[in-house]
């Protein structure tokens, strides 16, 4: 009899979930397809392309045979740069970053999509809180060279927050393997549509 | 029955108020209250959860039976708590960004399950929508006023980003009370939120005190 009490809310509440989750999924998704193109929007510039970055991708692996989503962004048909999403680990946990790069492999803009840093110390890697994370832009693998692609602290040339180290070296070390990231696979990104 | 309700309400916003009297749902309260906007839209979300709970569990109350009625309560809880997310997500995403990762520790939150163990469960529909209306009102009181103390103590703010929460006309809301960096980082932190709520406590107990009201030692079951 306590089963059947029991079976019978289960029933009853599940459909009931069922049914909102119809009549929501819709908006959800176009909800997060928008986070999506406001991220990318802040890192591929708006001049440089007149595609719709979200429906333009492809999936790659990574060296750690990861699958990473890029966004590539035409003008004209032409590949004139591509984002994707990498993360690093923080103090706090992962950090996920979305970088923008040109198809010469500079940084058109990097942005931190989320983290769990502490609030006041390793927040700053936000554009809400601090430019820092904008200094990235313009940069590639070359420039500066690869040895110093680190924070101050570790021989490199980019500042850290007072009080905070871990935070930005691991944002500096993920932009560094997003850039390597697109230098081994330039090739299929970039080459033969030129 | 005008002075029952009153009581009801009474009862939840101050005298048996979730937090500062009962100490119940802790775990939202030390996460959730690091800004006043916070605090206010974690409360909201807990009210309206609270309400529609207590109502539900009332209307099928003489249908639950005494064995199974602690797995139907956190279905009808977990439910409610699920609907008000998908809505969220879907019509308030803004929102929803800030509170989503906190909207399913309501589920965990002990208070909704108090009341409908204490309340919903032996009354009619009516009162227990109030009662867990103004429980939860209470809960959002105590939870932006410990937001608040620790917002303008830990960045200098209050109701920062409350447009986001209450729409542009709000935007006059957001203050700026100390300077941006003379904020003290302890407050914003795990510990702030323990030194903030424990001196509220007192607050309110003195408050009560200086009324002549008795202490209530309410001990608390669990305290998540």
């Amino acid at each position: 009899m306590h089963g059947v009490i029991l079976g019978t809310f289960c029933l009853g509440f599940g459909l009931v979930l069922a049914v909102t989750d119809r009549i929501t999924k819709k908006d959800i998704t176009l909800r997060a397809m928008e986070d999506r193109q406001t991220s990318l929007s802040q890192v591929i510039p708006e001049r440089i392309h007149d595609n719709n970055l979200v429906k333009d991708t492809v999936v790659m692996k990574d060296s750690r045979n990861r699958e990473i989503t890029v966004y590539r962004a035409r003008m004209k048909g032409k590949l004139t740069g591509v984002a994707f999403e990498i993360s690093g680990t923080g103090y706090g946990g992962e950090i996920m970053l979305m970088l923008g790069v040109d198809p010469d492999g500079r940084l058109l803009g990097v942005r931190v999509l989320s983290h769990h840093e502490t609030p006041g110390l390793g927040d700053r890697i936000e554009t809400k809180k601090s430019n820092w994370i904008l200094q990235f832009t313009g940069l590639s693998l070359g420039n500066p060279p690869p040895q110093r692609w680190k924070v101050k602290k570790d021989g490199g040339q980019f500042d850290s927050f007072a009080g905070a180290t871990i935070t930005p070296r691991a944002v500096v070390l993920a932009i560094r393997n997003g850039l390597e990231f697109f230098a081994a696979n330039k090739a299929s990104l970039t080459g033969r549509k030129q | 029955m005008t002075s029952d309700y009153q009581t009801i309400i009474k009862d939840g916003l101050w005298d048996n108020n979730g937090v500062l009297s009962m100490l119940l749902g802790m775990c939202p309260t030390m996460a959730m209250t690091t800004s006043a906007t916070n605090g206010l839209g974690m409360g909201l979300a807990t009210a309206a959860v609270m309400a529609a709970s207590s109502f539900l569990v009332a209307v099928f109350r003489k249908r639950i039976s005494q064995e199974v009625r602690i797995p139907v309560f956190i279905l009808i809880v977990a439910s409610m708590v699920t609907l008000v997310d998908l809505a969220m997500n879907a019509w308030m995403h803004e929102l929803y960004k800030v509170l989503g990762l906190f909207i399913p520790l309501i589920v965990s939150n002990c208070l909704p399950l108090a009341r409908l163990e204490a309340f919903a469960a032996k009354s009619k529909a009516l009162p227990s929508l109030v009662d867990g209306l103004f429980m939860g009102l209470g809960f959002t009181l105590a939870l932006t006023l410990i937001g608040a103390v620790r917002e303008i103590l830990g960045s200098g703010t209050l109701f920062a980003d409350a447009s986001l929460l209450l729409g542009p006309p709000f935007k006059a809301m957001e203050l700026r009370i100390l300077p941006a960096n003379m904020g003290v980082l302890m407050m914003i932190l795990p510990p702030g939120g323990f030194l903030v709520t424990g001196l509220l406590v007192v607050v309110k107990r003195l408050f009560d005190l200086r009324a002549g009201k008795e202490i209530q030692m309410t001990g608390a079951h669990c305290a998540t």
